[in-house]
């Protein structure tokens, strides 16, 4: 669907959405397609975000394997075809 | 039989059993081992730890496995040099380095970690092993796992030091290169260990690999004579060792071994990425992420995992941060070398060069115990280094030529005067 944002949902949040790996969702932000994820999966919406336009700082959220918080974060603009992965931020080092 | 508790979240406290695991479920906060301390008590003792081996494996009490050590035998025990050139030339009184540029097997600060989370890998059963690496961590899972006889797959950026890439490859591991720097390489490293049912030590073995960072805190203090240094000065990359040697010392101060003495913590990262330390010069609780650049590219992760974790650890113990630039971190390699013989890589001689700034601003007071942690080895990063030196002019193999070159001035240096050659033995 090229007017959709597919967002990918790591092992540990697939409980919350019904064991999906990947989610198609329409939407011109960051900000509108994790609100629509969100109310369709409210579970999901109190690990993602700590309060309210404010994300959990355990989770790092890419657009296109670019980190938001070098872009607009919840307000970068998304379009048709993009990939929004959300990605657990502990690892490494 | 281990001490070993649970894996428990450090944000909520939810306890989840012993396996492989990163992140919590409800709030993926990080799961950190938690030990019985109270079952310890007058097991766990100076004399327990003294009749161990000369090895990182002395405090297997004091880490999560439940066996014997698969990996790692000669791992750990590196020395604690007192730096008494160096003090002279820094103006302090008690300074000591501790030296991870010569851990074994791979020469680095990894080896402790990989010790660890290799040992863990095979009690678990898995067969594949793996890491998001800037170079020294892949070296260290190569190397271990080729003397294991487990299958590796080591994941890195694509532009590492030549050095760097033998120093991995030599072992036989499967090399992943990535296009892009450690972040990109590490948020895909979580995506892989999503996927692939292996063991990456520092994503789904994370726990038990971090664990391992606390044995150099325990040997600078059993080293110290069982104390701890007042002023400690760590590289922070992902933020891995330094809040685990603040553990270390916090675990042997829980048990006894050693007195509080308040300890403070202190961060060292080059200028070109310094995300930890502009927080905590800043006053702030998070860090803003960095494209990295700067030649310290083992330490060069402008997103790091444990950076809220750090920063909570230096201000708490009353630290704070420092960062250095290219020509700096430099200078430092060269006057660690020139003080006290040891060669460090950049990451080293960021740490030192920062502890520099923090002993010049009266940050770390110079009339206390200080140790310096060099976590890497400059002859795995021979081209930072290239430039440097003046190439060496060639001269015939007659005692004349010896004699005219000794006469002539070197870089930087005045003649050396030919001092009394067979007559002074006489």
């Amino acid at each position: 669907m090229a007017d959709t944002i597919t967002v990918r949902i790591p092992t540990a949040l697939r409980p919350q959405v019904e064991n999906q790996e990947s989610i198609a969702i329409a939407g011109a932000s960051v900000k509108q397609v994790l609100g629509v994820l969100t109310t369709r999966y409210p579970e999901l919406g109190k690990r993602l975000y700590k309060k309210e336009n404010e994300l959990n700082r355990f989770i790092n959220v890419y657009i296109n394997d670019e980190d938001i918080r070098f872009l607009e974060n919840l307000e970068t603009p998304v379009k048709g075809g993009d990939e929004l992965s959300i990605v657990p931020a502990i690892a490494g080092g | 039989m281990s001490f070993v508790k649970a894996l428990r979240c450090k944000e909520c406290g939810a306890d989840y059993g012993i396996e492989p695991r990163t992140v919590c479920d409800s709030d993926f906060g990080p799961v950190e081992v938690a030990f019985d301390y109270e079952a310890m008590k007058g097991k766990v003792t100076r004399a327990s730890i003294a009749a161990g081996p000369q090895s990182l494996w002395r405090y297997r009490d004091l880490l999560p496995i439940e066996g014997e050590p698969k990996a790692g035998l000669n791992s750990g025990w590196t020395p604690l040099v007192r730096a008494k050139r160096l003090a002279a030339e820094l103006g302090v009184k008690e300074l000591y380095i501790k030296d991870d540029s010569v851990n074994y097997p791979t020469f680095s600060y990894k080896d402790r970690v990989v010790a660890v989370a290799l040992t863990k890998a095979m009690e678990f059963g898995f067969d594949t092993v793996g890491c998001a690496s800037t170079g020294n961590l892949a070296h260290s899972v190569a190397a271990h796992a080729a003397a294991a006889g487990v299958r590796a797959c080591v994941m890195i950026p694509h532009d590492l030091e030549a050095g760097k890439m033998v120093g991995m490859t030599v072992f036989g591991p499967r090399v992943v290169r990535i296009r892009g720097n450690y972040d990109d390489v590490n948020r895909l490293c979580s995506q892989i260990a999503d996927k692939y049912k292996w063991a990456i030590v520092n994503v789904n073995l994370r726990p038990y690999y971090t664990e391992g960072a606390k044995t150099h805190g325990f040997e600078i203090a059993e080293q110290l004579g069982w104390r701890l240094p007042q002023h400690t000065v760590v590289p922070v990359a992902g933020g891995t060792i330094l809040p685990k040697i603040w553990k270390a010392y916090q675990e042997f101060i829980t048990l006894g071994l050693v007195q509080d003495n308040k300890p403070r913590m202190y961060g060292a990262q080059a200028q070109g990425c310094n995300p930890v330390v502009k927080a905590i010069q800043e006053g702030q609780d998070l860090f803003h992420p960095q494209k990295p650049n700067t030649i310290a590219k083992s330490i060069a992760i402008g997103n790091p995992a444990d950076g809220y974790y750090v920063i909570k650890v230096v201000n708490e113990s009353g630290g704070y941060g420092a960062s250095a630039t290219d020509p700096e971190i430099i200078d430092a390699i060269k006057l660690l070398a020139r003080t006290e013989g040891i060669f460090t890589e950049p990451a080293g001689g960021t740490t030192l060069a920062c502890a520099i700034k923090l002993i010049q601003s009266g940050r770390i007071p110079k009339d206390e115990s200080i140790c310096v942690s060099i976590t890497g080895n400059g002859l795995k990063t021979l081209e930072v280094m290239q430039g440097q030196f003046e190439e060496v002019p060639v001269i015939g193999a007659k005692l004349s030529d010896f004699d005219a070159a000794m006469n002539e001035p070197t870089p930087g240096n005045a003649p050396w005067k030919a001092a009394e050659p067979a007559a002074a033995r006489a």
